[in-house]
């Protein structure tokens, strides 16, 4: 392999064809996981390359992380159960969301993934007993600063975050999957309404989304809310997806939830990454420039593309008016 | 990055990238006996926060495979402690392999002396003096614990002697290979020891543990037994990575406290603390 500077591509390609990594050289070994660590996708990587002929030293790190990886999914599915233990007697539907639903359902996007969160959905008018019941059961507030706190409470699509004091986790309890604050608006009522239950013989058990509402959460978390963090990771979630499930009714699912610009763009830009390349456009390069913007020192590279999108994300998530004060606030607390 | 310098360390290898030369020179020429890795276990990356301050008031970030957020900038002159900052932070976060104790360990006839305790403690400064006389050092920061099979690897890195330790083992060891003084360091003064050759060719020869150690500085002799209760319990506080492990941790680190003794020692001087240890190795 030359020794072109690394990006993000290189840990796509690797992802896509794991066959490739036999013309990988120490150096660009080296990259790879430092790339993959700073994407937090080692554990996926690991995954992929099971069974691939790697250097010895490289074979302890991906076993190392696919370990580590099998240790976080117990802890996650830990978690989602001492969740439901606390919320079941209330009796209301509690949907896994993201990292956690993947690995409770057994999906491909859940093989070697990070999970740090919980992340669940409950309906919005139950949300305060939710709340409650969490807080009764030793989760506690993360946010002491009142601004923040009503600006969650407020404007959020989820609870200021709770983190439990003996495990040390945190649980973000959402109502809906877009902040309030931003322009489109998805259906939370059908997100629960279609939700899939994972254990149908326990009462008050817990569900996941149905696959499109994953994939439409994955979209909208990353191209309508987000500065594209992650983002590499995301996009390998929606890929495995749509290797599951298919892409049969998709485009309804994401019309109904207004969602279907950003989902449309989520499945250029995986197959851009991850699938057979074609027809990603102009304004889809620029993502995938900020998407695969790091270095195999796992810094993070080409500052302007990033804050462009830091921007954008704002710009996205609240109205002028609103962002204005927002931001005024925030500048003023941190001087 | 613009500097980069690499080693391995018993059986994880690092890479350390830095915007400045001095300190990859300082690390090139205290670890000039070690090996290099192929592929490193972990990077470290020594920065400069805005580019300027890499001329202007140098000051070195710390980062990494794995960070601690807000963690405080080191001036330049002390490059080499932000250097084994960032290798230890690596250790401390990312190691899934083997149970990482904060221990020192030394190492004589395949069976392994591991010493816990607090900073301040003497658990370098000890393993220091005992590799001085007839031990091996197998590390005097971490003690690397195989939950497959149970057997000590050895990570024999720099030792870190800190303020009064460091006139104690200077005093002892004269002849050996020693660091620049990094004064007024966070932690007062530090002076890092090479460990000896002997060592360093051993570091790939895992042994059994045989007994574990907490020592403290600073009281009358004094030698009490530990029940296995409270060295469990002290040790999940010693390790850094016990909770990530899950269930290998806790096998491991059960399989540990079961198979060997524990003892507390109180000492005044490092010369009793030398006999207690002679004292008790003796009984085994």
């Amino acid at each position: 392999m030359g020794r072109a500077v690394s990006d993000g591509w290189l840990l796509a390609r690797i992802l896509r064809a794991p066959g490739e990594a036999a013309v990988l050289d120490a150096a660009g070994w080296t990259d790879l996981i430092g790339i993959a660590r700073a994407e937090q996708m080692i554990g996926t990587l690991a995954m992929r390359l099971q069974g691939v002929a790697v250097p010895e030293g490289v074979a302890r790190i991906l076993a190392d992380a696919r370990a580590s990886a099998e240790q976080g999914r117990v802890a996650a599915l830990w978690e989602a159960e001492a969740a439901r233990r606390a919320l079941a007697p209330l009796g209301l539907p509690v949907v896994l969301l993201k990292g956690t639903a993947f690995v409770a359902g057994g999906h491909a996007a859940g093989q070697g993934r990070s999970i740090g969160d919980l992340d669940i959905l409950v309906p919005r008018a139950r949300i305060d007993e939710a709340e409650a019941a969490l807080l009764a059961a030793g989760w506690e507030w993360v946010k002491s600063d009142p601004y923040d706190d009503a600006y969650y409470r407020q404007w959020m699509h989820e609870l200021p975050p709770l983190i439990h004091r003996d495990r040390d986790r945190m649980i973000d309890v959402h109502h809906t999957i877009l902040p309030l604050t931003a322009r489109i608006m998805p259906d939370a009522a059908a997100l629960l309404a279609d939700a899939v239950p994972l254990r149908a013989e326990k009462k008050g058990g817990l569900a996941t989304l149905s696959p499109h509402d994953m994939l439409v959460h994955a979209a909208a978390h990353l191209f309508a809310d987000g500065d594209l963090a992650g983002g590499m990771r995301n996009l390998w979630d929606v890929h495995c997806l749509t290797g599951e499930f298919g892409v049969s009714g998709l485009t309804e699912r994401a019309q109904h939830h207004g969602l279907w610009r950003e989902v449309s763009r989520a499945l250029r830009l995986a197959d851009a990454l991850y699938g057979g390349g074609g027809n990603a456009g102009p304004v889809d390069r620029l993502y995938l420039r900020r998407l695969t913007a790091r270095d195999g020192w796992g810094r993070a590279t080409r500052p302007f593309v990033r804050q462009a999108f830091y921007v954008r994300s704002h710009w996205l998530r609240m109205p002028p008016a609103m962002l204005a004060r927002h931001l005024w606030i925030k500048w003023r607390k941190a001087s | 990055m613009r500097h980069v310098f690499s080693v391995r360390v018993g059986p994880v290898g690092f890479r350390v990238g830095s915007d400045w030369r001095a300190p990859i020179a300082q690390l090139e020429t205290l670890y000039a006996g070690y090996p290099k890795p192929e592929v490193p276990d972990f990077s470290v990356r020594l920065f400069a926060a805005r580019p300027w301050r890499r001329f202007l008031r140098p000051s070195v970030m710390i980062g990494g495979d794995f960070v601690l957020p807000e963690a405080a900038p080191l001036p330049l002159a002390q490059g080499l402690l932000a250097a084994e900052m960032g290798m230890n932070l690596q250790m401390a976060l990312g190691q899934r392999r083997y149970l990482l104790l904060h221990a020192s360990a030394v190492e004589r006839d395949g069976r392994v002396l591991l010493m816990t305790g607090h900073s301040g403690s003497g658990k370098s400064t000890l393993a220091a003096l005992l590799s001085r006389r007839g031990w091996r050092l197998m590390g005097d920061e971490f003690a690397l614990i195989d939950p497959e099979t149970g057997l000590a690897h050895a990570f024999p890195r720099l030792v870190s002697l800190k303020n009064a330790a460091i006139a104690v083992v200077q005093a002892a060891a004269s002849n050996a290979r020693f660091g620049p003084l990094l004064a007024e360091t966070p932690k007062g003064a530090i002076r890092h020891l090479v460990p000896d050759a002997d060592a360093v060719a051993a570091m790939d020869r895992p042994a059994t543990p045989a007994l574990l150690l907490f020592p403290s500085y600073g009281h009358a002799a004094a030698v009490r037994e530990v029940p296995e209760s409270e060295v469990f319990v002290r040790l999940t506080q010693a390790s850094t990575n016990y909770v990530a492990l899950g269930e290998r941790g806790f096998s491991a680190l059960t399989g540990l406290v079961k198979a060997i003794p524990a003892r507390a020692i109180d000492y005044p001087d490092t010369e009793s603390a030398v006999a207690q240890v002679d004292a008790l190795w003796g009984g085994l």
